[in-house]
């Protein structure tokens, strides 16, 4: 018998899996925002620099993208399995199912974690085709920072953010994670049992900041570079 | 007595009925008058029996024990609450003071795969019994009474033990989850033992046989909504879930884990 494999088919084991993996995708997050203040700066030289930077790492860079993608496959297999658990542990529902209120938890927002990860799953999708795979340096996007060539992202991301249409897509998705990441944060420490009675509040409330942060720092993004980049019509 | 008692009321009601275990079921709806207001919620569901039974109908068939809130058997969704609207209450503790005159009132069962109805409001709750059966008890012999402060237990940490122990095994904690999880139960009944210096013997097996059997029995999977503790008659915290949790991956990390020592038939 392989324990590992009974450990984490359990419900509880996937929870785990679930909240260790969701942490982890939290920590990206805030370093990858981090990274991306870069895009506020005047002109694309900082942000092009950072990933030039990133691209130096060379087989490190490989090394946590493969990572990461393997934390969040990791993530969405066992999202659809406790969903799938779920749905079939009530075959027939209530009337009107109404919350008691009080300690409760459950909202809109954390009761359908399911299909808010789903759109970020589509998003993701689309955002790594879209700037991890998109124009490269053959296909002429390269500018030189310091005298050296570099791949020009920053050209890529302003192509995409002067359309509105692009704009709306983000700040909407970004809208979806903030909702995953109310509950997403607090849930993640319940599931992996280090929570106590005394910072459970708190981590919740920290939740909560975190959610509004995340969210909010990369939907403006965005925005600020649709309204200084499309300024008139001649960007 | 308040001069409440003689106020009456009218309610109608809207109740699942069903036939049997594989029977389809649907709602039903009855109206009733004169209604104390100060009657609990069963005697009024008694009254309604009375009166179908008076007009050669099926009386509607639901559980109830002790009425005065420690059995756990009585188990009715009222209104898309379990036990209905007073949170720390169970079903036997409402009052009919508690609604509007003339609302209309829907009674459901508990509903879950692993809780199947019987029928009516009567569902089948001995998952809980084998779930605590594979493993919510002491094995170890204990030989002769002891003395009473012969084990000394620290006033917190019996306080949170007995907190667990109030757990009465009603089920509203599964009914009331969005997921059908009975993870609330389980965890009072694996924190009531793993607090106590007693309970440290299996405290192991204890956890992975519960937690094996709660996930076989085909309950769902833990979200944290904490609706379960909002539903809980005696308020019993997902603090204990929170230590479940220690207590499974301490446990399954252990070399008596791959050792067999959670299968059902033993092990070390
Ligand atoms: C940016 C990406 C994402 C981040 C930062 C993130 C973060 C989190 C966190 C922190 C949790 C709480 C973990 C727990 O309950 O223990 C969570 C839960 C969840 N995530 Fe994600 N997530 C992301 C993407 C996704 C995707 C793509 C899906 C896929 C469909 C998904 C589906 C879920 C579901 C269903 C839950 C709730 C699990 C449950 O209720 O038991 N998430 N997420
Ligand atoms: S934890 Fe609360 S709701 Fe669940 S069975 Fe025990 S007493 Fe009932
Ligand atoms: S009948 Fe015993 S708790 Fe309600």
């Amino acid at each position: 018998m392989v324990p590992l494999t009974r450990l984490f088919s359990s419900t509880l084991g996937r929870k785990y899996l679930m909240g260790a993996s969701g942490m982890a995708l939290v920590l990206f997050l805030v370093v990858h925002l981090l990274g991306n203040l870069t895009l506020y700066a005047p002109n694309g030289d900082l942000l092009n620099t950072y990933a030039a930077r990133l691209q130096g790492l060379g087989i490190g860079l490989i090394a946590l993208e493969v990572g990461l993608a393997l934390t969040i496959l990791l993530h969405i297999i066992t999202a659809f399995q406790v969903t799938y658990t779920s749905k079939l542990a009530r075959p027939i529902g209530y009337d009107s199912p109404k919350t008691k209120g009080g300690p409760s938890k459950s909202t809109a927002g954390s009761r359908n974690m399911i299909l808010t990860g789903i759109v970020l799953g589509v998003f993701l999708v689309v955002h790594i085709l879209q700037f991890r795979f998109g124009p490269s340096m053959e296909e002429g996007y390269t500018t030189t920072v310091n005298g050296a060539m570099v791949h020009d992202l920053y050209r890529v991301v302003v192509e995409a953010f002067v359309q509105p249409l692009w704009v709306a897509f983000y700040v909407g998705c970004m809208v979806f994670l903030g909702f995953h990441l109310r509950h997403g944060y607090w849930s993640a420490f319940q599931s992996l049992g280090i929570i106590n009675p005394r910072w459970s509040k708190p981590i919740h409330t920290l939740g909560l900041l975190i959610a509004l942060l995340l969210a909010f720092g990369f939907l403006f993004i965005p925005i600020f570079i649709y309204f200084t980049q499309s300024g008139g019509g001649n960007p | 007595m308040s001069a409440s008692n003689s106020k009456t009321m009218n309610v109608r009601l809207k109740i699942w009925r069903q036939e049997g275990p594989s029977a389809p079921g649907a709602f039903e709806e009855y109206s009733l008058s004169g209604i104390l207001v100060d009657m609990s919620f069963l005697e009024m569901l008694d009254t309604l029996n009375e009166k179908l039974i008076h007009e050669g109908k099926r009386p509607v068939e639901f559980e109830s024990d002790c009425r005065e809130g420690i059995c756990g058997t009585c188990s009715l969704m009222v209104q898309g609450q379990a036990h209905g609207p007073v949170r720390g209450a169970t079903t036997c503790q409402l009052y009919m003071r508690s609604f509007q005159d003339g609302e209309l009132i829907t009674i459901e069962p508990w509903r879950a795969k692993a809780f199947p109805i019987l029928r009516d409001l009567i569902t089948d709750r001995r998952a809980f019994d084998r779930i605590q059966m594979a493993g919510g008890y002491t094995g170890a012999k204990t030989g002769p009474h002891a003395d009473a402060n012969a084990i000394l237990i620290p006033k917190d940490i019996a306080d949170r033990a007995m907190d667990a122990a109030a757990c009465i095994g009603c089920g509203a904690c599964v009914a009331a989850c969005p997921n059908a999880s009975a993870s609330l139960f389980t965890s009072a009944k694996v924190t009531q033992f793993a607090l106590l210096p007693q309970g440290h013997a299996d405290r192991k097996r204890r956890v992975i046989r519960m937690v094996d059997q709660m996930d076989k029995e085909g309950f769902g999977s833990c979200s944290n909504l904490q609706e379960c503790e909002a539903a809980c008659p005696k308020k019993i915290s997902i603090q204990n879930i929170a230590i479940m949790k220690q207590e499974y991956l301490k446990a399954a990390i252990s070399a008596d884990f791959r050792a067999g020592l959670g299968s059902a038939d033993g092990g070390a």
